[in-house]
């Protein structure tokens, strides 16, 4: 013990105050009691003797892992998803529970897969039992906002080298009326056609001719150039179309599809945002079953219910109620149109991104509803709560300091700071599509349970 | 009548501050209740006593303000008055998007710190505890109400990685001239102390200190360390440290008398150290601070400072009525009392920092309001022959206890003897408190065994 010490103070302020009046430096903690109820699950998780190199070891592997674009395929080659089968975002849901949203995008995909002809008889299907839908998370995969797949939708396949672990994540619509936002108008539909028909083969050729995309780099580099990876994607978007653009013109398509694929891809700023969310959920994978560690790995919403992973107990889900965002709305829409959370988006958060690398956004700061100091703040304040920096995604602002990543469940429920989510806002009526974007914070609920579980696994 | 019941959530200050705060409220005009606390059972307790209904839904880490006023203008006044109290500080260095430390552990690695001052709520401290041990800092556990299991579990955490826990109930420290806790303004020199008891080791320096003679450290461990459960364990750790400090050239051991085992453990353990240990163990039997004190082998004064006042207390029959802020100052009056006057139910020697009488408010040694009815209670007690007294002066203490204390002496219509554990350098000045008891009509003495001795001549 050093005789010579570097204070800090926690509690009673006169304690604090009498430092000071010795003229002695010190850092008060800005101390707060964990929820009620906590406390014996928190102390026994603190007290685990193998947390401390659980969780570094937690953090090791996110830090390590890899995300390499591999190919572009169609789901049901990749996830092996057969006819009547779908994927979605967030934990399980019934047909009962699904929200407006999710049941558009399951109306959509069953129309999409051509089992019924109008979306009356898909909603019928959907409810009578017939068909199934599983998390995407379950596949390894990850989906935004309803996150459903289908069979004949194509998908990124990403990789890591270093855990030799794959995900995927379907190619992204566009804003407005897009199915992941709940939408099954024709258009949708006639726009998830040509996606099958063009975009993915296309994006296959091309990508199969450059060899494997960096996207984990390309992240780190977009993250220097004003987007954080969830609401802004932008600078990731242009960089992924200048490296698979030449290929793209060689691959002997005809250059009007090679025209069309390219204005697609330019024309949506958000079209790289189903890259950064693999990359995402390769690194927070990396961490998952780590026996004592209290790591968050995977944040995900279904419209109903916002639910997490944590490293030590796998792949189980502790879920709370999701709370609707509050943001800005696009056109007539306001907060009465606006759906409870939903998405597998915020596996961009749990890796470090979104809004918790919310600094290095300036740009889109009033888009969700703040100043550049709060968004300097809202970093800062993940930093509260995670176990790590990534030195791969500095932020310039912050002096090139490594996002905050690996969200330790233990610190949220002591600090009582909730991880901060930057979300597109789905509308609660099943077809309507997007209505706004803005912030979410998880419910506290999930990582009060979640500890619970870790309390549990505790030897004795 | 005008009466206010709120809940705020996501405030949290502590019980003493909060409790100055409902104090400077309720001294407002217009102002006939008001309670500004933390929605425990306790409070809301009290609440209730106040004519306030506990408010549905309200739990511990909620902060309840209730207020009654005899007009809205009143009222007014009190919330802003509360407003202002409850005010967060200037923001921290750094610019105003940089946040506070939310939990300890962030604390210590963004201060680098070596040591932690924890005084929250014993049920989160053993929480905070964890969290800086396993940040790499060694800690102060002020707080009280910590199990014996978790006490074991904490020092053995601290044990493997190199660290000391000072503590739970660690009331005093001082680590490279530092006070920590209540400390008095010691000299530096070369005795070393390792505390099972705060008052006592406080004593003992301030007995040192009027001697010349000054602190290296002093390194509390807590009262149960020396228990046959927590076998020493801060002890030993505490001996090492101290025996490893160049400054240190004689370490005194004071606390209770340990359990048989243990004591062999420790001695074992102290005479294979190169610096000589003595031991200050108070129990029937053995010789008392002072005379520890002037066993060291040190110069000491012929007689130790005493204040006596012009008309000298008379003698009068009947109990010993000890009120004492220090529990060992209390126990070692009471053994003297004992070994002077044998035994007599109606004697009284009362600690009132016992656990039982601060729960729900602050330390005696803070705010004596609790001992000064009990002193005023004496002139209506027939069978009350003479009040002994402590005051411990330092940091964190009362800024003057005297300026209560005297009128409550002159009006006690008894003798009052008082021992004053304080040096010269501390912020209230030992001459300038023992001589306003002194004009007060107490006999004052800076060595506790002398002023037991004293008041039992006194009633003998």
């Amino acid at each position: 013990m050093n005789l010579n010490p570097t204070l800090v103070t926690a509690g009673v302020a006169r304690f604090a105050d009498s430092l000071a009046q010795q003229g002695i430096a010190h850092t008060a903690v800005e101390w707060q009691p964990p929820p009620d109820g906590s406390v014996d699950a928190l102390s026994t998780v603190l007290a685990d003797p193998r947390r401390a190199g659980a969780n570094a070891e937690a953090a090791a592997r996110m830090l390590a892992a890899g995300a390499r674009l591999v190919d572009v395929r169609p789901a049901r080659e990749v996830v092996g998803l057969e006819p009547g089968r779908f994927c979605h975002a967030g934990p399980p849901v019934t047909w009962e529970r699904a929200s407006g949203p999710l049941r558009g995008a399951l109306t959509g995909a069953v129309l999409l897969e051509g089992l019924a002809s109008d979306p009356p008889g898909a909603e019928r299907l959907l409810a009578g039992g017939r068909v199934e839908w599983v998390p995407c998370h379950r596949l390894g995969g990850v989906g935004p906002m309803a996150g459903v797949v289908s069979p004949s939708m194509w998908v990124w396949v990403l990789h890591d080298e270093v855990h030799d672990r794959t995900s995927w994540c379907t190619l992204n619509e566009g804003l407005g009326a897009v199915l992941r936002y709940g939408a099954y108008a024709p258009e949708v539909i006639d726009r998830l056609r040509w996606m099958g028909a063009v975009l993915g083969p296309a994006l296959q050729a091309a990508v199969r001719r450059h060899g494997p995309v960096d996207v984990k780099a390309l992240v780190g580099q977009m993250l220097t150039m004003g987007d954080e990876g969830h609401n802004r994607n932008r600078a990731g978007t242009l960089m992924l179309l200048r490296d698979l653009l030449p290929d793209l013109v060689e691959s002997g398509l005809p250059s009007a599809d090679v025209a069309r694929v390219a204005r697609f891809i330019g024309g949506n700023d958000h079209f790289f945002l189903n890259l950064v969310m693999p990359c995402a959920k390769l690194q927070a994978a990396a961490a998952s079953g780590i026996a004592g560690s209290t790591v968050v790995t995977a944040m995900a919403r279904n419209g109903t219910d916002f639910g997490i992973q944590v490293a030590g107990t796998g792949d189980a889900w502790f879920t709370g109620p999701a709370a609707v965002p509050d943001g800005l709305f696009l056109g007539g829409y306001g907060p009465d149109d606006a759906n409870p959370d939903i998405g597998d988006s915020a596996i961009t958060e749990t890796a470090g991104l979104g809004g918790f690398a919310m600094a290095g956004a300036p740009a889109i700061v009033r888009f969700v509803g703040g100043t550049v100091s709060d968004a300097l703040r809202t970093t800062r304040e993940m930093y509260e709560i995670t176990v790590a920096e990534n030195p791969a995604y500095p932020l310039p602002v912050l002096d090139f300091r490594g996002a905050p990543t690996g969200i330790d469940a233990a610190l949220v429920l002591r600090t009582g700071i909730r991880p901060q989510i930057n979300t597109g806002i789905a509308g609660r009526v099943a077809g309507t599509g997007q209505v706004g974007a803005g912030l979410v914070n998880p419910p506290l609920e999930c990582f009060v349970a979640a500890v619970a579980a870790l309390a549990d696994a505790v030897p004795q | 009548m005008q009466r206010h019941l709120e809940i705020r959530t996501g405030v949290y200050r502590d019980s003493v501050q909060l409790m100055q705060v409902s104090q400077a409220v309720r001294d407002r005009p217009g102002v006939s209740a008001a309670l500004v606390a933390m929605a425990t059972g306790l409070n809301l307790e009290l609440a209730a006593g106040l004519g306030f209904a506990a408010p549905p839904g309200a739990r511990p880490e909620d902060l309840l303000v209730a207020i009654a006023a005899g007009d809205g203008a009143a009222l007014a006044g009190a919330l802003s008055a509360v407003d202002a109290a409850l005010a967060p500080g200037p923001a921290p260095a750094g610019g105003p998007a940089d946040v506070p430390p939310r939990s300890v552990g962030s604390a210590v690695r963004r201060a680098g710190a070596d040591l932690v001052l924890v005084s929250t709520p014993g049920r989160y401290a053993v929480l905070d505890a964890f969290d800086a041990l396993d940040a790499g800092a060694s800690v102060l556990l002020f707080s009280d109400n910590v199990s014996v299991a978790d006490e074991v579990r904490l020092k053995d955490r601290a044990a493997a990685r190199g660290l000391l826990v000072m503590g739970p109930d660690c009331g005093t420290a001082v680590v490279g001239g530092v006070g920590l806790g209540f400390a008095n303004v010691v000299r530096p020199g070369p005795v070393g102390l390792v505390a099972a008891s705060g008052t006592g080791a406080q004593q003992v320096m301030c007995l040192l200190d009027a001697a010349g003679v000054g602190i290296s450290h002093c390194l509390g461990v807590g009262g149960r360390d020396l228990s046959a459960a927590v076998a020493g364990r801060s002890t030993l750790a505490a001996l090492d440290v101290l025996d490893a400090d160049p400054a240190t050239e004689l370490i005194v051991v004071v606390s209770k008398p340990p359990a048989p085992e243990v004591a062999a453990r420790v001695t074992g353990h102290a005479r294979r150290l190169r610096t000589p240990v003595r031991f200050a163990l108070l129990g029937p039997g053995r010789p008392d601070l002072t005379a520890v004190v002037e066993a060291l082998g040190y110069p000491v004064p012929t007689t130790w400072p005493a204040w006596q006042p012009t008309a000298a207390p008379a003698p009068r029959r009947g109990s010993l009525r000890g009120l004492f802020a220090g529990g060992t100052l209390c126990a070692e009056a009471a053994l003297i009392a004992d070994a002077e006057l044998g035994p007599d139910p109606g004697r009284q020697m009362i600690d009132f920092g016992a656990d039982e009488l601060t729960r729900g408010r602050p330390h005696p040694m803070i705010d004596g309001t609790l001992r000064l009815e009990a002193l005023a209670a004496q002139v209506t007690d027939p069978a009350c022959g003479a009040v002994l007294l402590d005051v411990v002066l330092g940091h964190a203490a009362d800024p003057d206890p005297a300026a209560a204390l005297a009128p409550a002496i002159a009006a006690a219509g008894r003798p009052v003897v008082v021992s004053v554990t304080g040096t010269a350098a501390d912020p209230q000045g030992l001459a300038r408190q023992a001589q306003a008891l002194c004009d007060a009509g107490a006999a004052v003495f800076l060595s506790n065994a002398q002023a037991a001795r004293f008041a039992a001549g006194l009633v003998r």
